[in-house]
């Protein structure tokens, strides 16, 4: 299969008051056509940040460095995404060949406009349709994504509609353009365990449809389980472990991997104790020296951990690691 | 159950007015009917959707909402009270014998007090203390066991991670020595990495301070990790409690079996075996007769939709459950 998306040496950093903060550095990954990516990591990774990226939607005062390159490959062309400037350049990865579905509907929703004005709105200005032919298209997606009454439901405003409801929606209005790459941020998090099943499910349904490449930016590793193909793992910024998600899950390279796979509560062996990954992500303006997960790894080896920044490290032709555990530079 | 009863709530109810108006005055009820004891130096966990009333049944434990109907007794070996009734001086003492950790850890700490500020207020507010030299001391003495040094207490929460907040909020509730503390989805706002590092701190302070812990969350494994005995809701009513392993291995109602085939397993190749939950939680203004559960059930008969089921002894362990037909459907398991 080609490939969708190519992101080579993305390094993004934020200039604010306290200096230049580094929150993506030198990511490279490529995503398939129906491929799904997860994205994993916690609070300040830069795993949204990476997402945002090939959008080209980081706030104004962002950074990019001078080797990062975003190229989407569509039917007809190829886009540089970090080059495109103008608002109607910007449109093709903004709702036209990629959408994005957030963690939190309700804030995502426009509150006094009604669900379906905000679903017409896109596909007016993406598909230069008429707005018969876009409420059409509406009712039918809310229809296809499991919302009973899409015809009434289409003029409703957000906060008539449950939680799960407003996430079935979300993901209605961002399928709708027929976009070949859907960015999910945590697209379940603020969903409950039995809704989230029925989203998930839904989610899988629809990229066996309409064949389109998903990343799916969370931080739990049983989502992951349950819908990505393969795996990518971040930590301050660096992407630390890339995989196929059997292996990853399975057969964790990097000790931080291990140790989010550890500290997770397992349902078949409720007497084992939890092991936290010890100490704190330290903060983005005390970024660490060498590897940034020294400061929380039980299996430092020696010096080199606090100076050197390690290398990639490919285990076989898909699974790869960023370790000084790991002989640098060998491998494929 | 073996030991002392901490709480027993007896068809405790707590009901909220809705509507404004002659007409139109509506109750919604939280929480309906709900008969559990929560035993003394157990780690007690409470689970269910949004919705469940999980967290008003906290909340009446800690008489911080008005409770509408039926009783709850609260029994720390020192003091009895009924707390449905509870007001005056007792109610004063009663707040410092029961405590609420919260939920985000960035919402709940003042961000012009200094974390030794924070952590002295509620020893001030309810007067525990004579000096401010034993003041600190009880503050000092309390960080230490959340781990927290000297150095922390006189800066403020901004220059604290997510962790560190949240053993700042664990350090202000048990400042006063509660008997009893109600930790509401406390660790939902953390990362996993550091989620385990703060359940085995609370785990760790139950055991060296006796204290009681009502544990509410809506992560099922978690609470399986944590807790020694689960009760799980829906709709404001218990459909199934039983201690942890029991519930966990065998469970009787067909909501909570959905509940624990909705987590999602970490193994690939589990993929789609999982039995799913048709459709959402219904509106408390608007329950569904007979049994709440019906509409979702994938084993309802007429029955259900006609009469409610009762709470009922599954086995002599502490295992119940409100199902009509759990023995048929789960009674062998």
């Amino acid at each position: 299969m080609s490939s969708l998306i190519d992101v080579e040496n993305l390094t993004l950093q934020f200039r604010t008051d306290e200096g230049l903060i580094t929150a993506v550095d030198n990511v490279s990954f490529s995503l398939k056509k129906g491929e799904v990516m997860g994205l994993v990591g916690e609070s300040g990774s830069g795993k949204s940040v990476t997402a945002k990226a090939l959008m080209h939607l980081n706030a104004r005062n962002a950074v990019y460095g001078p080797d990062s390159k975003i190229t989407l490959h569509l039917e007809d062309r190829e886009v540089d995404v970090l080059s495109l400037q103008k608002p109607s350049e910007l449109q093709v990865v903004r709702g036209g060949a990629i959408s994005m579905i957030f963690q939190e509907p309700m804030a995502s929703f426009a509150p006094a406009i009604t669900i379906g004005k905000q679903m017409a709105e896109q596909l007016m200005l993406h598909g230069n349709m008429s707005k018969a032919r876009a409420r059409e298209i509406s009712v039918e997606m809310l229809d296809r994504v499991g919302i009973s009454d899409a015809h009434k439901r289409f003029d409703q405003y957000a906060f008539e509609l449950s939680g799960g409801m407003r996430q079935r929606a979300m993901i209605a209005m961002a399928l709708s353009t027929q976009p070949r790459l859907l960015i999910a941020d945590e697209p379940t998090t603020a969903l409950d365990v039995t809704i989230q099943a029925q989203v998930l499910d839904l989610m899988k349904d629809l990229v066996d449809e309409f064949h389109m490449g998903i990343v799916f930016i969370t931080h739990d590793l049983g989502v992951v389980a349950q819908t990505a193909d393969k795996v990518s793992v971040m930590y301050l910024g660096e992407l630390i472990e890339e995989g196929p998600v059997r292996e990853v899950i399975r057969t964790p390279a990097h000790p931080y991997t291990q140790g989010l796979l550890a500290a997770l509560p397992k349902l078949d062996d409720l007497g084992a104790p939890l092991t936290p990954v010890p100490g704190d992500i330290p903060s983005p303006l005390e970024r660490p020296s060498g590897c940034v997960f020294h400061t929380r790894c039980a299996r430092v080896i020696g010096e080199r951990c606090w100076t050197d920044l390690p290398g990639r490290y490919d285990l076989d032709a898909s699974h790869s690691v960023s370790c000084h555990l790991y002989p640098e530079g060998e491998g494929a | 159950m073996s030991g002392d009863i901490l709480i027993r709530a007896d068809q405790l109810s707590v009901g909220f007015q809705i509507g404004k108006g002659l007409f139109n005055k509506q109750i919604l009820k939280a929480v309906d009917g709900v008969s559990v004891e929560i035993e003394k130096g157990s780690f007690f966990g409470l689970v269910g959707e949004s919705g469940s009333g999980k967290t008003t049944l906290g909340r009446a434990f800690l008489k911080a909402v008005p409770i509408t109907g039926g009783h709850a007794r609260y029994d720390d070996g020192e003091v009895q009270y009924d707390l449905a009734e509870l007001a005056g001086p007792q109610l004063k003492d009663y707040r410092k014998r029961a405590q609420l950790i919260f939920q985000d850890p960035y919402a709940a700490l003042s961000p012009r007090m200094t974390v030794r500020d924070i952590i002295a207020e509620p020893l001030e507010v309810m007067g525990l203390t004579g000096s401010r030299a034993e003041t600190d001391e009880r503050v000092r003495e309390i960080a230490a066991r959340c781990r927290l040094n000297l150095e922390h207490l006189r800066r403020f929460p901004h220059a604290f991670s997510g962790g560190q907040r949240q053993r700042i909020s664990i350090a202000r509730a048990l400042v006063s020595d509660p008997k009893f503390v109600v930790a509401d989805e406390s660790v939902a706002a953390l990362d996993v990495s550091i989620q385990a590092d703060v359940l085995n701190l609370l785990k760790e302070l139950q055991r060296d301070l006796g204290l009681t812990f009502m544990f509410i969350s809506h992560d099922l494994s978690v609470v399986a990790h944590t807790c020694d005995h689960v009760a799980v809701m829906y709709l404001g009513r218990l459909v199934e409690t039983a201690p942890t392993r029991t519930l966990f291995h065998a469970p009787k109602h067909p909501y909570t079996k959905a509940l624990f085939s909705a987590i999602p397993s970490l193994d690939p190749d589990d993929r789609g075996k999982a039995q799913k939950l048709e459709g959402e939680i219904p509106s408390p203004t608007n329950q569904p007769a007979g049994c709440k559960f019906h509409t979702r059930c994938p084993y309802a008969v007429d029955r259900c939709k006609a009469e409610e089921p009762v709470l009922e002894h599954a086995d002599a362990q502490g295992h119940d459950v409100a199902c009509h037909r759990w023995r048929e459907l789960f009674g062998a398991d």
